[in-house]
């Protein structure tokens, strides 16, 4: 390969997979970031929301940073075997990857269920009853907060196991690996910020 | 490249993954949108002008119908016309062909999104029939009226009892709309990035292409926190939580803030693909080149870029902080400086241009005169917080708005049919009912909302359903400017019958092209055959010349097309 002409880099150089699933992933930090921008503002309003934030299971939320990380890896191994079009490779890790999706989403049932459990449930009327009206909001955002992050986490699987049937069987458009891969790690990247904003702010 | 066969009705009406023929089933589904919006537009002003007349085809109008109609004209014509109609159908059918390509970068994501349009409307039109009525809490959804018979006091009978209303319904299509042309938007970037013509850089491209990608980005930033706000919203009515109830440390004003943060920039949206599609009409007939392109590119993303920071100016009565009203007037001020710019490169494009009065130059140089002269001027004074606060919710307001919406959304639209569909179709729209059409539509659209100021100023509040409880507002003249609008917005709703009689007739019987360039155009989409086939281009075309090369120095003809050599 001759490297002494340079090349300037366009617009078209940039696969148009990739292209997409970046403005998707913008169009989708729109959406998270409004929504965690106004948990802020109204965690910052109402001190008492930490009270509520140490009913949470801080290790159940641990492990589950540590699951989607391991995920991430998992994806990014994914790749790698698509660059080598090792279509062996390419179906255990994904597989390994929506295995981590799985344990995840099985460990926000067991939170869910504990939490339904001891009364922190929407309309939250346990709370209301003791007069933490606040405290009922804390909760609301909570769930729409990680329910909506765990849509994303099953639509991401179903990415992932769709295109890696996809490529395993016809061999091609091996770039849609690295496509959903994209979407998986922006999944674990909104996590990341919920965990600490939910969970570990008292 | 071309694969062109004939298709059943089936196929291309719901199964096509071409872009022209998405674009088409956009565009029919808006019409049934436009129609039930026009049809809520007309029973309500007959009402306000004739209270307690047996409206024909509708009947009496009691206060909740009122709320009813108004509420579903503003969500239909704002979020289903207009967003649908400027960015969905504008950018399926001229994106493609004008930057030289055969398709979308993702045709099936093309269809999807189209779908996923259809589901709205029908839940949209599913809304009118729940048990309960149609929704009734104005257009803008501010809750509690947004949670209609569900205050939040009201106790909880059952999941069913609350989902089967038009509020939950209303807001599920607005979410699937919003979907849908996010959706969208992602195809127009990708497509505009990456699938250009050979030899079509970035600044060679039609302004319009640019603007309904700048659109399609700003929608996309502005638009994310509302839907999670409309998902906050619909688990406040479902579930019970209570993002949006003060009784619970919610805030009903967090509502306003995240549907104008969305509703601001969603204006100028719908205000820059009109803008590109004048820029293309108004530099065609003039024989001119474009005056000022990169200028305009650049306004257009400042715009863009302060249209992010002026939603408050929605809200001066809302109890916002009045400090923070100062700014937001300053800023609401400044962004009509970048639109002035643009409005003045279009005014310099005619300036000593060889002007051709065709239908579309006529469409175009009416959106102007009526956007610049009454829309976007009184929008400077509606725009400083001490005059807002006067006229606010009045039909001043009313007025300002339908004349920056109406000139931009509906003159833009007809400006574009007229002009492109001949392409599309291989038939020319007759022009005799095209004339009519223009005319009456430019008279009666004046007699319609210019009333409004005077009534506004006089103190008129919109969202009031009688006004015969308030005795100033019954004084001469103000019943007689009431019947001149309601008059006029009947007329102008039949004259549009005119066109609907015109596309569809022209569609089958309409005189066909004499050649593939009637307008004598230089950019791509005139240089194949009409209508294009499917792949758009026989052989992918090369880009030598920038898009408003007219009347250049040392050439036979006046236009040179931009793939000529």
């Amino acid at each position: 390969m001759n490297t002494t002409v340079s090349k300037k880099i366009t617009w078209r150089d940039i696969p148009q997979a990739r292209l997409a699933v970046w403005t998707l992933i913008a169009g989708e930090f729109a959406i998270f970031g409004g929504l965690i921008v106004m948990y802020i503002l109204n965690r910052i309003k109402y001190e008492s929301w930490g009270e509520m934030a140490q009913h949470t299971n801080v290790i159940a939320g641990t492990v589950n940073t540590f699951v989607l990380l391991t995920s991430s890896y998992f994806v990014v191994k994914a790749h790698e075997a698509a660059v080598y079009r090792n279509k062996a490779k390419i179906k255990m890790w994904i597989w390994l990857t929506i295995l981590c999706a799985l344990i995840f989403l099985g460990i926000k049932t067991y939170e869910y269920s504990h939490e339904i459990m001891h009364g922190f449930t929407l309309p939250g009327k346990h709370l209301l009853a003791e007069g933490k009206n606040v405290d009922t909001m804390y909760w609301g955002f909570y769930y729409t907060m990680t329910g909506l992050h765990g849509l994303h986490v099953v639509a991401g699987a179903l990415a992932l196991f769709f295109v890696m049937r996809g490529v395993t069987k016809t061999g091609e458009n091996y770039h849609r690996i690295e496509a959903a891969g994209l979407y998986w790690h922006m999944v674990d990247i909104i996590w990341i910020f919920l965990f600490p904003l939910i969970y570990l702010i008292h | 490249m071309n694969t062109h066969k004939k298709q059943g009705f089936w196929h291309r009406f719901f199964f096509s993954l071409d872009h022209k023929d998405i674009g088409f089933q956009y565009m029919l589904t808006i019409f049934v949108m436009v129609a039930i919006g026009g049809f809520f537009a007309y029973v309500f002003r007959m009402h306000l002008a004739f209270p307690d007349m047996k409206v024909p085809l509708f009947g009496l109008v009691t206060n909740k119908d009122y709320n009813m109609l108004i509420t579903n004209h503003g969500l239909i014509m704002m979020m289903w016309l207009a967003l649908g109609m400027l960015l969905a159908v504008a950018g399926n059918f001229l994106i493609p062909i004008m930057i030289g390509t055969d398709d979308m970068a993702f045709p099936k994501l093309n269809k999807i999104s189209y779908w996923f349009f259809l589901i709205s409307v029908i839940l949209m039109i599913a809304s009118f029939f729940m048990p309960k009525g149609g929704l009734g809490g104005g257009w803008t959804l501010y809750p509690p009226l947004s949670t209609g018979d569900f205050g939040y006091n009201t106790p909880y009978k059952g999941f069913a009892d609350r989902f089967f209303t038009a509020n939950t319904f209303v807001l599920l299509a607005i979410v699937f709309e919003f979907t849908s042309l996010l959706m969208g938007g992602i195809n127009f970037f990708v497509t505009t990035l990456n699938k250009r013509a050979k030899g079509m850089s970035l600044f060679k491209m039609p302004v319009v292409v640019w603007m309904i990608n700048i659109a399609s980005v700003l929608f996309m930033f502005s638009v994310g926190p509302l839907v999670a706000g409309t998902f906050m919203l619909l688990l406040d009515i479902n579930v019970g939580t209570g993002f949006y109830d003060a009784y619970r440390g919610g805030d009903p004003l967090l509502w306003e803030h995240l549907f104008w943060f969305f509703g601001h920039p969603e204006v100028y949206v719908i205000l820059l693909p009109p803008l590109g599609i004048l820029a293309e009409i108004i530099s065609n007939n003039s024989r001119k080149p474009l005056f000022g392109y990169k200028f305009i590119i650049k306004m257009t993303l400042l715009a863009g870029i302060l249209s992010m920071m002026v939603w408050a100016h929605h809200q001066f009565v809302a109890g916002i902080n009045p400090k923070a009203a100062t700014v937001f007037s300053i800023l609401t001020i400044i962004i009509s400086l970048p639109f002035a710019g643009i409005i003045l490169a279009y005014i310099a494009t005619l300036w000593y241009g060889k002007i051709r009065f065709t239908l579309p130059m006529k469409w175009a140089l009416g959106a102007i005169t009526l956007f610049t002269l009454l829309g976007g001027f009184t929008g400077l004074h509606l725009g400083a917080s001490v005059f807002d606060i006067y006229a606010h919710d009045t039909s001043f307001v009313v007025a300002h708005f339908h004349y920056t919406l109406f000139p931009t959304v509906i003159f833009g639209t007809y400006a574009a049919m007229y002009f492109w569909f001949n392409k599309f179709t291989g038939r020319h729209l007759n022009k005799t009912l095209g004339n009519i059409h223009f005319w009456l539509t430019f008279i009666f659209f004046n007699g319609f909302a210019f009333p409004l100021f005077l009534l506004g100023l006089a103190g008129q509040h919109r969202r009031i359903a009688d006004y015969r409880q308030f005795e100033f507002l019954m004084q001469d003249p103000l019943p007689l400017y009431r019947h001149i609008a309601t008059i006029s917005a009947v007329i102008l709703i039949l004259t549009q019958f005119i066109f609907i009689f015109n596309f569809f007739w022209s569609l089958k019987k309409g005189k066909r092209v004499e050649s593939n360039n009637p307008w004598d155009s230089n950019t791509l989409e005139w240089q194949t055959s009409s209508p294009p086939p499917h792949g758009n281009f026989e052989t992918y075309p090369v880009v030598h010349h920038g898009p408003y090369e007219y009347n250049m120095p040392g050439k036979d003809k006046d236009f040179t097309p931009q793939n000529e050599a």
